[in-house]
């Protein structure tokens, strides 16, 4: 205490001898009272971020990180928003002037549906999964005990193969004479394949992001004190007032967290609809391959990629903003703020 | 709430149901790795049993050139990620200052991001500068998707950090260099070790950022993508189970090494009060 009080009183006298030079009389007392207040703001805030230098310290470990994104996220982004921008079938960044050329045709031809498809199912998987995945993130945060541990690696483990391969196992079971065609074949109910359309794409979405939408609910059930919803079962709530007044509001950043990964995802997805659904349907990031490889043109891949990402970013920036991340991750909720 | 028995049951089938069409996907590729016939029908007769695919996916020259780009990409990503991730976590979870909040979200948006426009914008930057896609350029873009996971998975291990300790490692005279490495990096070793099995599992396993950026190189994904949608022979499932079992294969070796480590932590923590 003693320094801080002497730190702050030297340098005054220090500054009232550099400020007096210039100005005289009153201007000048006004000067120095208001300088003074401004260091003293300084040293509070300077005590407030840590005395041992945590400003810098958090700064030179944030560096790295920094540098990567920079790099590896941030400019190759503004590189796909700058070649959306060039006129069709240019390699090029250089030597052309931009067009909004690209966005016209999208608009005017069947890219729109595209989009439109590729949201429609992304919305549906969203619904699906939260429908599928509610009760299963209950039980875990809520009912199981040893059990929970067990399901949430047997769910977590999946995520460490690669997902073409978990498709393609689909694939095999749901194709003419596959796992599920054939001992229904057995039983005398002989049914052709079951790929190649709508509903399968969307089994395949809603089984590779379950993960995605599961762990988040689950995080968020847990936070859901249990002594709240015991209060409200003692006061004579039924089950569902307790889910709709207690359970719902309580765990709706884990809700909102889940959607919004599983519908970023799931918009974006590729290989779902190539795999399981043929050339059924032609979702956005199918139309943004095939203007990368077979149509040779960067730029229209690059403008539907940049569409795409708003859309992304416009949810994912709203949605962020309301989640506090930190009590997710299991900070300590008093002291450090 | 006290669950009833009855709900408790209830709960317990419903995850048995969800486990069991989860692995659905997993039980047909086993079979079809298992079955003698090139063309996969089902049931087939207990003759047909075969590891003969095994064998040839063990052998074959080109599935080790495969999982040799694999491998060597998911390492190097392993070990930037949760170098930069140890660091990105401090930054995060232990420290305060300015720039804290909006760092914090930066962490974020990779995740919240779909992996194939990623994977194209890092193809059309590289072109930009030059670069020709190769296996490097793929470590690069996987780092890019999992140091911000090992970042997170780092700063749950963070945010229980006793500051008190590198406090009196600095009142005892040590330099920063003296806390980093016999306070800092100890005491985040638990997480250093779950960062890492993801970081390699994730890389391993990661298709839509490779697909974009291994150029002329190509990863065990990749490779069986391709042989699926034309050209399929049974060693493409048996070397899919191969990497199946691999995976929960190191799930639970970590699982275990943890625990033992817990344990033998818990116990001389337990013997003095």
């Amino acid at each position: 205490m003693n320094t801080l009080f002497q730190n702050r009183t030297e340098p005054e006298e220090g500054e009232h001898a550099v400020i007096e030079e210039p100005h005289a009389g009153g201007d000048s007392a006004r000067g120095i009272h208001v300088f003074a207040r401004l260091r003293r703001r300084m040293q509070t805030c300077s005590a407030a971020a840590g005395e041992d230098g945590q400003h810098g310290h958090g700064m030179l470990c944030a560096l790295p990180f920094g540098v990567l994104m920079l790099f590896g996220f941030i400019v190759p982004l503004l590189c796909v928003i700058a070649f959306g921008l060039m006129p069709s079938h240019t390699f090029s960044l250089l030597h052309h002037m931009p067009t909004l050329e690209n966005y016209r045709v999208i608009f005017t031809q069947s890219y729109v549906f595209s989009m439109m498809k590729s949201t429609v199912l992304a919305i549906l998987t969203v619904f699906l999964l939260l429908l599928i995945c509610y009760p299963l993130a209950f039980a875990l945060a809520k009912v199981f005990r040893g059990g929970a541990t067990f399901v949430t690696y047997a769910i977590a483990s999946s995520l460490f193969v690669s997902e073409n391969i978990r498709l393609f196992g689909w694939v095999i079971g749901l194709m003419k004479g596959g796992v599920l065609g054939g001992l229904l074949a057995k039983m005398g109910l002989p049914v052709d394949s079951f790929l190649y359309n709508v509903p399968v794409i969307l089994v395949g979405m809603v089984y590779v992001y379950l993960p995605f939408m599961l762990f988040p609910l689950a995080l968020g059930l847990q936070m859901v004190p249990q002594e709240v919803r015991e209060a409200a079962y003692d006061m004579g709530a039924n089950r569902w007032q307790v889910f709709r007044m207690i359970d719902l509001p309580l765990s709706l950043p884990g809700i909102m967290i889940g959607s919004i990964l599983v519908f970023v995802l799931s918009i974006g997805a590729l290989a779902e609809a190539k795999i399981l659904g043929g050339q059924k349907i032609v979702t956005i990031a199918a139309e943004i391959e095939t203007a990368f490889t077979f149509g040779q043109n960067w730029p229209l891949g690059s403008a539907l990629a940049t569409l795409l990402i708003a859309l992304t970013m416009v949810l994912v920036f709203g949605a962020l903003k309301k989640v506090d991340f930190e009590s997710l991750l299991g900070r300590k909720a008093e002291g450090q703020s | 709430m006290n669950v009833t028995g009855r709900q408790r049951f209830g709960f317990s089938a419903y995850a048995g149901l969800v486990l069991l069409i989860f692995y659905f996907p997993v039980f047909c590729i086993t079979a079809a790795s298992l079955s003698k016939k090139r063309y996969f029908s089902f049931p087939f007769p207990a003759s047909d049993l075969t590891l003969k695919w095994y064998h040839d996916a063990l052998v074959s020259p080109q599935v080790s050139q495969y999982v040799g780009v694999s491998l060597r990409v998911a390492l190097l990503t392993t070990v930037l990620s949760v170098i930069i991730g140890f660091f990105g976590a401090l930054a995060y979870a232990r420290y305060a200052w300015r720039g804290r909040r909006a760092f914090q979200r930066l962490v974020l948006l990779p995740l919240f991001f779909p992996q194939s426009v990623l994977g194209l914008a890092l193809l059309m930057w590289f072109n930009f500068l030059d670069i020709t896609p190769s296996w490097i350029t793929a470590v690069l873009a996987h780092t890019v998707w999992i140091a911000p996971i090992t970042t997170l998975i780092m700063s749950i291990q963070a945010y229980s950090f006793d500051n008190s300790l590198e406090e009196a490692a600095r009142d005892m005279g040590a330099t920063n260099g003296q806390i980093l490495r016999w306070i800092t990096i100890p005491l985040l070793t638990p997480g250093m070790v779950s960062a890492g099995c993801f970081a390699i599992l994730l890389s391993w396993g990661n298709f839509a950022l490779s697909l974009f950026t291994t150029g002329a190189d190509s990863t065990l994904p990749e490779w069986l993508y391709a042989r699926m949608t034309s050209g399929y022979q049974p060693i493409i499932p048996a070397v899919g189970t191969l990497s199946v079992l691999l995976a929960i294969a190191l799930v639970f070796l970590v699982v275990g090494i943890l625990s033992l480590r817990r344990r033998n932590a818990a116990k001389p923590a337990a013997s003095t009060p």
